[in-house]
């Protein structure tokens, strides 16, 4: 109805250690739609990534486990799906690209190789049409003189352009979902510029769905459509971008974007969030947030807070918004996880 | 020349041996640094930005020695460190000190933080065992740590507070200049904010000197005083901060301006795209270094290279548009 394509409902993933229970996803939910461009924000340690590889069912187990929850790609239920199914899905339908192009291009095998690797497997393609697509593929995300450079190895390329391999890669097989973590991280200023543009294009050309994950809120001001702010495996707040940047209302989202150095105001001093990130194996009793939190009170320390939605898509999860400090008609609560 | 000035380069050059063969015949130079003068004055922060493999780091620890020059020439307080022994290089390190990127590398993870900080304590003469220990509790609660602290391991410290370690260690022998080489870069954003502002109120309490060398022009935006723009070992750009972000010159320094993200959605900025990427410095280009990348380009720019001017103030370009 609303263009949703992927779902993900009160997902939740534990990673079972010798130290004990760490609950990097804890009640997660959220939805992708058809072509826009969504970023989950978190530090370390906040869960996205292990939200990010549950989506395709990539958790290494043991240690890690999905418990609970359900992610629907077009209504099906990829966690309980048949292993044939999801290798069908998995990189032809939903694609995924990680921080570090280094290590995840095999340094024996050209680029063109493993540009062409997916489109073999999933397409079937007889060579010359295979060959076709890698050189089109290649040039769509810049890679100059594509038809050379397809025949050199990953060391031959730089960080920024083995990035762009990883990315013709993920297109390969024209996926409707691309899942990008942490894609621009590792890059200079300039070229992350250069790759930012990429996305953009790729969700106004080929109406493609992007859930791109970062630590970095200035990062994505120019590109997200809608932002998810994580804390500690679980959601803190969502909403649209202009709802985020324009109204934060949970004290961490609001730490996070004032803790951004700004070039127009010099301040002498930067707004910190105080303390630190805090471990999941032991994690702070009610809000995980509530010891950095400077608008801390007494039952903050208590009870988990629930999510509440405040305006249209905008939701947050912190006691300073209870339902019942707000009109009634335009509070839900949405789920009240323990 | 002005006695204020801590420490000045001039014409540094780092050429890095390329060879090739069974007998590793030299066969070209890797031309990290090349040609690069600044200066520090006592208790300001100078900026270095640029992008990987411009050379900022080889010139950081150029600064120290810890790397040695091709040709050029580092005056500490006046004085040529180029021709000093080992004995007076161990007092320029007492003055000079480094904060590295990872802290979690920098530090042994057998030792205690407190041996850590205290090895340098006596490496530098404080043999009194006693002494060392009240500065290194001295120092813990300086950069924010309890006391406390000195008796664990660095893995027991998060990214920020090994970073926190990191400084603490080279504030141990009450040094005039610190360089720190991208001391931010591997921490989560809320936590940087935190180090920022350490490193600032230091600066305002004991009166040191930085070297700060970042890529992201934002944080160097917001700790430094003066900045100078690198690009494949030279300096194309220098300037007093508001100055160079309110009238950068160097079609470099726009687009690295230009490709800040802005925390606003709002501000739908024109972005300037460099075409291309960085080239290799065992070859750079001819002419001026940039003009490949450069959305200004003319011709001559692919035959002379540009020559640093000094404009009015302390503005420096090195671009055929200004001359």
């Amino acid at each position: 109805m609303d263009n949703t394509i992927l779902e993900i409902r009160n997902l939740k993933t534990y990673f079972y250690t010798r130290h004990g229970v760490v609950k990097a996803v804890d009640g997660v939910s959220f939805s992708l739609r058809r072509g826009e461009i969504l970023c989950l924000v978190g530090e370390s340690g906040c869960g996205k990534t292990a939200t990010a590889l549950s989506i395709l069912r990539l958790i290494d187990s043991p240690p890690g486990r999905i418990i609970d929850g359900e992610i629907l790609y077009h209504g099906e239920d990829l966690l309980h799906c048949s292993d044939g199914k999801l290798r069908h899905i998995r990189g032809n339908r939903v694609a995924m690209i990680f921080q570090d192009p280094q290590s995840s291009l095999n340094p024996v095998f050209t680029v063109g190789d493993q540009i062409s690797e997916q489109i073999k497997l999933h397409l079937g393609s007889r060579h010359k049409q295979t060959r076709e697509r890698t050189l089109h593929l290649m040039e769509q995300v810049g890679i100059p003189r594509a038809a050379e450079r397809m025949k050199d190895y990953p060391h031959q390329f730089s960080g920024g352009m083995r990035q762009r391999v990883m990315i013709a890669a993920a297109l390969s097989c024209d996926p409707e979902i691309l899942i990008a973590d942490e894609p621009t991280t590792a890059l200079d200023t300039t070229i992350k510029a250069q790759i930012l543009d990429i996305f953009q294009d790729l969700k106004q050309k080929r109406n493609m769905s992007i859930l791109f994950i970062t630590h970095d809120l200035g990062t994505v001001a120019s590109i997200a459509d809608r932002i998810v702010v994580m804390y500690g495996g679980k959601i803190a707040e969502a909403g649209t971008a202009l709802d985020i940047f324009d109204q934060p209302q949970h004290p961490y989202t609001q730490g996070l974007i004032n803790c951004l150095p700004d070039i127009s105001t010099r301040r002498d001093r930067l707004t910190p969030i105080p303390g630190m990130i805090p471990t999941l194996i032991d994690p702070p009793g009610g809000c995980i947030f509530n010891p950095r939190c400077e608008k801390r009170m007494s039952i903050c320390s208590q009870e988990n807070p629930p999510q509440i939605i405040i305006s249209g898509e905008h939701l947050v999860a912190c006691h300073l918004y209870p339902p019942s400090a707000l009109p009634q008609d335009k509070t839900e609560v949405i789920e009240n996880a323990k | 020349m002005p006695s204020d000035r801590l420490i000045e380069v001039e014409n540094l050059k780092k050429y890095y041996p390329v060879t090739a063969g069974l007998l590793s015949r030299h066969v070209a130079d890797v031309k990290a640094v090349d040609g690069v003068s600044f200066y520090i004055i006592e208790g300001e922060t100078l900026g270095l930005v640029g992008e990987s493999g411009c050379g900022k780091s080889t010139l950081g620890r150029i600064l120290l020695r810890l790397e040695e020059p091709t040709a050029g020439k580092v005056l500490y307080k006046g004085n040529d460190i180029m021709t000093w022994d080992k004995r007076q290089l161990k007092e320029l390190r007492k003055e000079v000190q480094m904060i590295f990127q990872d802290p979690q590398s920098s530090l042994d993870p057998r030792m205690t933080i407190g041996d850590s900080i205290g090895e340098a304590l006596l490496i530098h003469g404080m043999k009194n065992e006693r002494e060392r220990l009240e500065r290194v509790e001295e120092l813990l609660k300086q950069v924010g740590l309890e006391p406390e602290h000195a008796i664990r391991y660095p893995h027991e410290f998060s990214g920020g507070q090994k970073q926190r370690v990191g400084i603490a260690r080279a504030l141990a022998v009450n040094p005039k200049l610190i360089v720190a080489d991208e001391p931010v870069s591997a921490l989560d954003v809320s936590v940087q904010a935190q180090i920022l502002n350490l490193i600032k109120g230091l600066q305002h309490e004991l009166g040191l000197a930085y070297l700060f060398i970042a890529h992201d022009l934002s944080v160097i935006g917001h700790v430094s005083d003066r900045i100078v723009v690198m690009y494949l070992g030279q300096v194309v750009e220098s300037a007093y901060r508001t100055e160079l972000f309110g009238h950068p010159l160097h079609p470099y320094t726009e687009a690295l301006l230009s490709a800040i993200p802005i925390p606003d959605p709002h501000q739908k900025r024109e972005r300037i795209l460099l075409q291309g990427e960085v080239p290799s410095p065992i070859d750079p280009p001819p002419g001026c270094r940039f003009h490949t990348r450069c959305p200004r380009v003319m011709k001559r720019c692919r035959q002379e290279e540009p020559k640093l001017q000094q404009l009015e103030g302390e503005h420096s370009v090195s671009c055929h548009l200004y001359s």
